[in-house]
């Protein structure tokens, strides 16, 4: 048979239920792609014993009713995973071996996968380029030198690179659809609540989501349907039926309402990026949506926002971090004081520091009201903006980045210019709505580019439909040569 | 406003983060730089709105107050950098 990895998750587990590949030989041939490409540096940990144990129980006994039948999966390292290393990118947590397992990855293993290996980030998941990682930068399959986006770097570059049928990220402000932007492939960030952040190394607790990368919109379903469903243990655990997300793919889209923001369109951003947008709004008018010109004012406030609200959740979760308990301990400090200051000062990297400093700041005695409270109040008008919109629309389209996947070092002395990535996938982690990047196309370097869906409050399904029909009929082929083996 | 040095070292403090009188300079700037951004809020009038304090529709649950779990010290000792089969082990803090 042709090289089973490059195929897409559904025909994958298509193969295994018509028995046409074994679990075994399919958690092989993931091996063989992941040793022999060691320069992407996607992975942390690799656990290839153990998936080979769990693939050869599942040939003994298969079981093919399961969603996700005899499938390895390798997940970021932001997801505790029971007696695997867990170091969500930073040196603090580089000995951490949990007891437990996060209930995503738990939900994963329950529909019949396990576990390949864990996936590099950026530290804490702040990041946008995958560069603030202890375990080294993450290459982008598409291009050597090129960041693969962040805060989920590995995932997407594993995913395009063939080193993993699908994965898991997180998002707080678009680590999971930036970097799906950045390397052609698809990224969900559902709506908060939806799936639980329980046994997640926490980043912002308000903004935080794990969310589905994959390669196509139906793979994306299945891992939704999946990982997702309430958890008594997350207590902002949305509770309600789990919703069969695969089986109610539809691409009809007939007379849906389609919202376009003027504020999306932002001063420099480049003519490619543009047109691709001109181009998925005629792909979408031509299937029978309708668009709508709509407005949301306060977007432009969106980032500055952010900028408060997840450093301060950050500075209070990272505190936890103190050389007691668990991870890194200095070996350095005379007394208690100087041995957390030293345990932090070398456990954490540059841009971790950066961002619990400005955590403690906006939260500090005297300035709470003019950071951390005004940032609550612009969050307000940030979410009434969308609630405004969504009585009128059904979804609304946009560019998922303001530029494809740039070079190693372009950004990084630059803290500004850095976050400016995520210009366009913040407002929706503000307002707690679901939405997803999807690959619409190439700019002139051929680095792909990709457009972004936002649905109301779990209206996960409709975004999955729209993104359905609209892969349909965009003539996008992800085409990256394994430069790297 | 802006940062200076010493108001940095405080934060610094305050956050328990040794932060190296080399690294002071660099990080005054990117910060003040990042607080020049953040401080377009300051366009806005929000005089009349309230904070958003959850983006959930629901409130919290509460739970019963029982026990779900426990004699588990040796897994919850497991990844500590210093314990003693019993205790998680710190510098000495009282003379």
């Amino acid at each position: 048979m042709a090289d089973i990895t490059n195929q897409s998750l559904n025909e994958i587990i298509e193969n295994v239920k018509t028995k046409k590949v074994s679990s075994t030989d399919l958690t092989k041939a993931y091996i063989k792609n992941i040793e022999s490409a060691k320069k992407l540096n996607a992975f942390v940990t690799t656990t290839f014993d153990q998936a080979l144990d769990k693939a050869k129980q599942f040939d003994n006994k298969p079981n093919f009713d399961q969603l996700l039948p005899g499938i390895p999966l390798a997940v970021k390292d932001l997801f505790c995973t029971e007696n695997t290393k867990t170091t969500a990118g930073s040196n603090i947590l580089n000995n951490f071996i949990p007891s437990y397992e996060s209930t995503v990855t738990k939900n994963l293993w329950n529909d019949g996968s396990f576990l390949l290996g864990k996936l590099n980030c950026d530290e804490f998941a702040m990041g946008s380029s995958n560069e603030t990682s202890h375990y080294g930068n993450v290459i982008n399959p598409v291009g050597d030198q090129l960041v693969p986006g962040g805060s989920s770097g590995g995932s997407s570059s594993a995913l395009a690179a063939d080193l993993t049928p699908a994965t898991i990220g997180t998002d707080t402000g678009g680590s999971i659809r930036q970097p799906a932007s950045f390397t052609g492939t698809v990224g969900l960030k559902p709506t908060y609540g939806l799936c639980s952040r329980w046994g997640i190394v926490a980043f912002a607790s308000s903004l935080d989501q794990a969310g589905p990368m994959t390669k196509t919109i139906k793979d994306c379903a299945i891992m939704l349907e999946s990982m997702s469903g309430f958890d008594e243990k997350d207590s902002t655990s949305i509770n309600k039926k789990k919703e069969q997300y695969s089986k109610n793919l539809k691409d009809n889209i007939k007379g849906l309402k389609i919202g376009i923001p003027k504020e999306y369109r932002v001063d420099n951003m480049p003519k490619e990026v543009d047109e691709l947008w001109e181009k998925g709004k005629k792909i979408l008018k031509d299937l029978g949506a309708q668009l709508i010109d709509i407005s949301l004012p306060h977007t432009k406030y969106a980032l500055p926002t952010y900028y408060i609200v997840a450093p301060a959740e950050a500075s209070s979760n990272l505190a936890r971090y103190d050389g007691v308990r668990y991870g890194y301990r200095s070996k350095q400090g005379k007394d208690l004081i100087e041995m957390y200051e030293k345990t932090r000062s070398e456990g954490f990297g540059d841009e971790v520091k950066r961002r619990i400093l400005i955590g403690t700041y906006v939260l500090s005695s005297g300035y709470y009201d003019a950071y951390y409270l005004k940032a609550q109040k612009v969050r307000q008008l940030i979410k009434k903006d969308f609630d405004d919109s969504f009585t009128k629309i059904d979804a609304i389209l946009t560019p998922s980045t303001p530029s494809s996947a740039f070079k190693i070092g372009e950004k990084t002395n630059d803290p500004v210019s850095m976050y400016l990535n995520d210009i366009f996938t913040v407002p929706v982690n503000l307002a707690g709505l679901p939405a997803l990047s999807m690959p619409a196309g190439v700019d002139k370097k051929g680095y792909p580019l990709g457009l972004q869906l936002i649905g109301k409050a779990l209206d996960e399904q409709k975004i999955l439909n729209i993104g359905y029909a609209f892969e349909k009929n965009c003539d996008f082929k992800n085409e990256i040569k394994k430069w790297w083996s | 406003m802006s940062l200076d040095k010493e108001k940095i070292k405080h934060v610094a403090k305050l956050a328990r983060i040794s932060v190296d009188d080399a690294k002071v300079e660099s990080l005054t700037k990117d910060l003040n730089s990042i607080f020049k951004f953040i401080e377009q809020l300051n366009e806005l009038n929000t005089d009349k709105v309230e904070p958003l304090t959850s983006i959930l529709n629901q409130s919290l649950r509460s739970r019963k107050d029982e026990i779900s779990d426990g004699k588990i010290r040796e897994k919850v000792l497991k990844n500590s950098p210093k314990e003693n089969d019993e205790f998680f082990v710190v510098p000495k803090v009282v003379e």
